[in-house]
Formats: structure tokens, sequence, C-alpha cells
């Protein structure tokens, strides 16, 4: 099993690793604190660049589920479900982190506005698309329905994104694009952006990897027991 | 240093969801590394019988 030696070569391992220390430094020693709600903005840091993972990782499922459906081929369908798997886990950390932050800066942990409830719609049509895997008789066929799942769940993708333009929620809009952040801020956010995107491609091509070898076991093992 | 539980909190969580998370994976590389030797122990055996 060559998977960890193949991400060494191409470098991800190192990179990830120094991206995640120059976040960690730059949010906890480099950037200075917000003046309205304090200290704990930091969360910010993680809190936004993990939802754009997971709005990417559904992004690649998407694209993943539209070439196995055309081409059959399961190296597609192991792509799009460890990219599904990688974006529940970084939706759960938004839905995990998002009421942390917003309990002491709101003084509620949850409410049913558009951002949050579309949130939380998106997690479970990807637990839908591993879960219906699970539960399918043979691997092709639980491939097949996920696909659809997974291209059918990303309509809710977007929806996430343009929901606090669209209706007046209680979480913020999107204040990246309209300057309201500061230069050390701003650098920051995108030195968190890239470290978290680098960790999605490592868990993404190892799990992807494990998958495809998975599969590949399966068929060696039923040719040599046939 | 006004609400340092939370912060302390957020980031504790995604360091445990991400590490068990490849715990996991790690798991689940060792179960298909067993598989492999099973079947590799089966080829072996088969070839010597015949």
């Amino acid at each position: 099993m060559n998977i960890k030696r193949s991400l060494r070569n191409n470098g991800l391992l190192e990179l990830g690793f120094v991206l995640m220390i120059a976040a960690l430094y730059m949010v906890f020693l480099y950037v200075p604190t917000e003046k309205h709600t304090g200290i704990v903005q930091r969360i910010f840091y993680f809190h936004v660049p993990v939802a754009w993972v997971s709005f990417l990782a559904f992004f690649v499922t998407f694209i993943f589920s539209i070439l196995y459906l055309s081409k059959r081929e399961m190296k597609w369908d192991a792509i799009a479900c460890a990219s599904a798997e990688a974006g529940v886990i970084f939706t759960t950390l938004v839905l995990i982190t998002g009421p942390i932050w917003g309990k002491p800066v709101w003084g509620i942990w949850w409410t049913w506005d558009a951002r949050l409830t579309t949130s939380l719609v998106l997690w479970l049509i990807y637990v839908a698309y591993l879960l219906v895997r699970g539960f399918a008789t043979e691997p092709a066929r639980g491939a097949r329905f996920s696909a659809v799942v997974g291209i059918v769940g990303f309509i809710d993708v977007p929806l996430v994104f343009l929901t606090v333009n669209l209706w007046r929620t209680q979480h913020p809009t999107t204040i990246i694009f309209e300057g309201g952040l500061t230069t050390p801020m701003l650098v920051t956010l995108l030195v968190c952006i890239a470290a978290f995107t680098v960790l999605y491609v490592l868990l993404t091509i190892q799990s992807a990897n494990l998958k495809s070898l998975d599969t590949a076991l399966k068929r060696l093992k039923s040719m040599h027991t046939g | 240093m006004e609400n340092l539980g939370y912060l302390f909190a957020a980031y504790t969580v995604i360091w445990a969801i991400v590490f068990g998370y490849i715990l996991f994976m790690q798991r689940n590389q060792r179960r298909l590394q067993r598989q492999i030797n099973l079947l590799q122990e089966s080829i072996d055996k088969t070839e010597n019988d015949g």
C-alpha cells in the first residue's frame, strides 16, 4: 500500500502541514482581535474555510457523479463518494463551530433562519447519499442511486451560499467580497482556506484510493473463490 | 479573554473530528491490508497444491 508514499511524492503532505502550522500561527498570534465580538471571532478563520471546503467537496461529488453515470466506471464513483464523505465531515464542522460562535455573539445556539436551515438540509442530503450506498444490495446499484442524490442534492449548495443575500437572516452577509476585512484578517483567512483545501484534497485522495482498492479486492476475492 | 472557552471548544471539536476521520481511514487501511494478506495466502496455497 503506497498511498502515503504517493502523497509524500506529490509534496501534498508537507504542503498541508506547513500551511496548517502557518494558519494556526496567524489565527492565534498574527491577526489582531476583532473590536466588536472579541477573541471568539477567531472561530471565523476556521468556520469559513470548512464551509468553503464543504461546498468544493460537494461540487466534486456532483462532477464525478455525472462522470460515473455517463461512463459507469467505479473509479469515478470512488472519487465522488470520497469527496461526499469529506464534505459531510466538513459540513459537520460548520454546523458545530457555527453555534459555538453564535452563542456568545447572538445569545442563542441555533435559530431556524434560511442559512442555518439550508446548511442542515445540505448535511442531511449527503448523509442520505452515504446511507443509500450502505443500504444497496450490490455496489453498482448503490453507486447509481447515490450518484443521483449527489447530482440532485447539489442544488442546495448555491442555495446555501445565496440565502444571506436573498433573505434577511440572523447569519451575517458575505463580508469577504465587500471589503469588510482588514488586510491581516483577509490574508489569515486566505491562508486558512488554502490549508483546509489541501487537507480536503489529502483526505479525498486517501479515501478514494482505499475505496478503489476495496472494490478491486472484492473482485479478486470473487474471482479466486468463484 | 472573555469567551475563551467557546474558542477552545470550537478548535478542539475541529481537530477531534479531523483526527477521528483520519483514524477511521487508517482502520479501513488496516482491514484492507489484512484482506490482501489473506487473499495472498489463499492464492499461494492454491498454487502450491496445484
